[in-house]
């Protein structure tokens, strides 16, 4: 038996996917904690980076911020939690905003504080008001930066929302949890590449974003 | 076809002084920066209304930090600085940048946004609609020699020089009344930098706009600059002169060597060639007899220039031999035209000549006639002279000298070639200067063509 065995037996099998414990609903319920997260993780993080790269000021606070942070494990985080707030969606979304927050903000930061300081000079000599070159002059350019942080932080979020299922909550992490549980392999392998294929979806996503809303100018293409 | 010569036309001469009244006006301004470093010294100048003022000077000497105290990316520590009669401090900061054009040393172009979508920032910072900014920053791309075809372009498919080009057009949209330039055409190849001065001096020419131009190269502060103010480091004025006076007369030594070794062979580049003395006599046409050609020889010219039967050059040829049926010629090198280009381009044409005579020709290419390196001398020797009495008219009050169109130096505006309308009308009016210049042998051509 190898791995595109239990991955072949997984999916054929019919019962995977319908009701409660179907495909679609684990999926839709990934999908949600993780679009939840990643909502969260950048309100948090785009404000932060985008002042603190335009003012070139406290890059070594949020330096210092973003590494403690990553040093911070994700499942004991979400046990700590779990542990003092109870059975929620808090204690998932916690340790996964925690994980998120820090590609965010240094890509961000860096990717403002990198911008060409020509246009930006240009911009402030004709009279812009500072807000105005940071939407217009310097962001533009930052974006395909910025998405790659939104990016890495989207598929670390997606990878690591199967920890939900510790907690008895629902997602692709059922799959693996339960599957491990009733060592029932061909679970926890279908569970897997489902989770990758989505990691997948999501960069797939990224790129058309990007398509969409990064200027050609910026693309060179 | 007459070759072109390289070197310098006249150079567009400077508006007369006094004429037009101070935009800005630097007052006793310095700058010392927080870390003690004294950028900018007690410096007073006027910059007036349809002129180019140049801020020249060694690296670090104050130059970027002035210009940018008149639209206040920097604040003075000291002194003030008035827009027309004004203080620059009283008035709303973006205001006042909207109504300066602002041109950098790469361009600064916004990567993201079309040639067109850039030269529109201003005016739709000033809240006009997109289709207004868009046909008016289309009317700029033409202004300044930009193809309609590159308006979708974005700056990565531009050449330095073009993004150069829309760099001006942006900071000339919203049609501001001064326009401020920290090193804009430093970052590109000589030859494009002389295309893009030349366009400069095309389109102040046209829109007569209060210039601040900084530049460390001497060269093109002598040629794009109505008058130059020379810092030296520390942030000191060293001399505030139009260019010629400067080449002329060097305030002090540091001033002399930031000019460099030729500045009186350069400084006869704002003399025009109308006052040289040309010879019309040694000029024949390739259809002469040898008798008609014997008779053109003097004892001080054993050469003859031959011209064809429109009177076009073709090269200089020995009569004894000529009548021998040796009809070879000798190049006839650079010609000059007589006239619009400066006494600097004869001397020239003199000096490369193989017989030691230069070749005039007028606008069309037809032979004037021809001048030796005597009297191209001669003419430097006159026009110096002439220009001291000038300098002495001007220093003595009431004579009225000053503000007129001074005579001996070239029209404004003959060094610009391929100008637009208003420089053709001009130089028009230098070619019937030339015409009437004494001494002048128009119609030398039909005479050697007999
Ligand atoms: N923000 C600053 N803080 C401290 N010193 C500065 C600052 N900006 C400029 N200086 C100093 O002020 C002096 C003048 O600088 P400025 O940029 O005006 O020179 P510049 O004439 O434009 O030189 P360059 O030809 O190299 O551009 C220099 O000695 C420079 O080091
Ligand atoms: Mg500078």
């Amino acid at each position: 038996m190898n791995v595109f065995h239990f991955v072949q037996a997984f999916f054929s099998d019919g019962a995977h996917w319908h009701g409660y414990d179907g495909i679609p609903r684990r999926m839709v319920e990934h999908l949600q904690y993780s679009a939840a997260a990643l909502g969260v993780a950048a309100a948090i993080a785009l404000p932060i980076g985008l002042v603190t790269g335009h003012t070139g000021r406290g890059g070594n606070a949020l330096a210092f911020v973003a590494t403690a942070a990553r040093a911070l494990p994700s499942f004991g985080l979400l046990v700590l939690m779990f542990v003092l707030m109870g059975l929620s969606i808090l204690p998932v979304m916690i340790p996964l905003v925690v994980l998120a927050v820090p590609p965010i903000l240094v890509t961000t930061y860096e990717a403002v504080r990198n911008v060409d300081a020509s246009p930006v000079d240009a911009a402030r000599g004709m009279g812009m008001h500072p807000a105005k070159i940071l939407f217009q002059v310097e962001l533009p350019v930052a974006l395909p930066l910025i998405l790659s942080g939104l990016r890495s932080a989207a598929i670390q979020i997606v990878s690591t929302a199967t920890i939900a299922a510790y907690v008895s909550l629902g997602g692709l992490g059922r799959y693996i949890v339960d599957g491990l549980y009733q060592r029932d392999y061909e679970k926890v392998v279908g569970g897997a590449a489902l989770v990758a294929a989505l990691a997948l979806l999501v960069l797939g996503l990224f790129w058309a974003v990007g398509r969409a809303v990064v200027s050609p100018g910026v693309r060179r293409r | 076809m007459t070759p072109t010569h390289p070197a310098t036309r006249t150079n567009p001469p400077r508006q007369d002084r006094g004429v037009f009244g101070a935009l800005i006006v630097i007052e006793d301004v310095s700058k010392r920066y927080p870390d003690g470093t004294v950028a900018v010294d007690r410096l007073s100048l006027e910059v007036p209304d349809r002129s180019i003022t140049v801020l020249v000077g060694p690296s670090g000497c104050g130059k970027t930090t002035t210009l940018r105290m008149i639209n206040r990316m920097i604040e003075p520590s000291s002194g003030r600085i008035l827009l027309d009669g004004a203080d620059i401090q009283q008035q709303p900061v973006n205001a006042l940048r909207r109504s300066m054009g602002y041109v950098i040393q790469n361009a600064g172009l916004f990567q993201h946004r079309t040639v067109i979508d850039n030269i529109a920032t201003v005016p739709r910072l000033l809240g006009w609609h997109r289709q207004r900014a868009r046909a008016r920053a289309a009317e700029l791309m033409e202004r300044v020699g930009l193809d309609a075809s590159m308006a979708k372009r974005y700056p990565y498919q531009l050449s330095g020089g073009q993004q150069q080009r829309v760099g001006v057009a942006r900071a000339l949209a919203a049609d501001p009344p001064v326009l401020l330039m920290d090193e804009p055409f430093s970052a590109v190849d000589p030859v494009v930098r002389r295309g893009l001065q030349e366009e400069l001096l095309r389109i102040q020419e046209e829109l007569g706009k209060a210039i601040l131009f900084v530049t460390h190269d001497i060269d093109e502060a002598i040629r794009l600059g109505d008058q130059v103010a020379v810092l030296r480091t520390g942030g000191r004025l060293a001399q505030f002169a139009p260019p010629d006076e400067l080449l002329s007369s060097p305030a002090d030594p540091f001033v002399a060597d930031f000019l460099g070794a030729d500045r009186g062979i350069r400084g006869l580049s704002f003399f025009t060639s109308a006052g040289l003395n040309l010879d019309p006599a040694p000029v024949v046409a390739v259809d002469a007899t040898a008798k008609q050609m014997a008779k053109r020889v003097t004892p001080d010219v054993p050469y003859v220039l031959v011209t064809d039967v429109d009177g076009k050059p073709l090269g200089w040829a020995e009569p004894a031999r000529w009548a021998e049926g040796g009809k070879t010629l000798t190049p006839y090198g650079q010609t000059f035209e007589f006239g619009r280009d400066s006494l600097r381009v004869a001397l020239d044409c003199a000096v490369l000549s193989p017989t030691g005579w230069a070749v005039g020709v007028d606008r069309t290419g037809s032979v004037v006639g021809v001048a030796s390196q005597e009297s191209v001398a001669t003419a430097i020797r006159a026009a110096h002279a002439e220009r001291a009495v000038r300098a002495r008219d001007a220093a003595a009050p009431g004579t009225g000298a000053r503000g007129t169109g001074a005579p001996g130096t070239g029209a404004r505006g003959t060094g610009a070639r391929g100008a637009g309308p208003a420089g053709a009308a001009r130089r028009g009016g230098a070619g019937g200067e030339a015409g009437g210049a004494p001494g002048s042998a128009a119609g030398a051509g039909a005479e050697a063509a007999q």
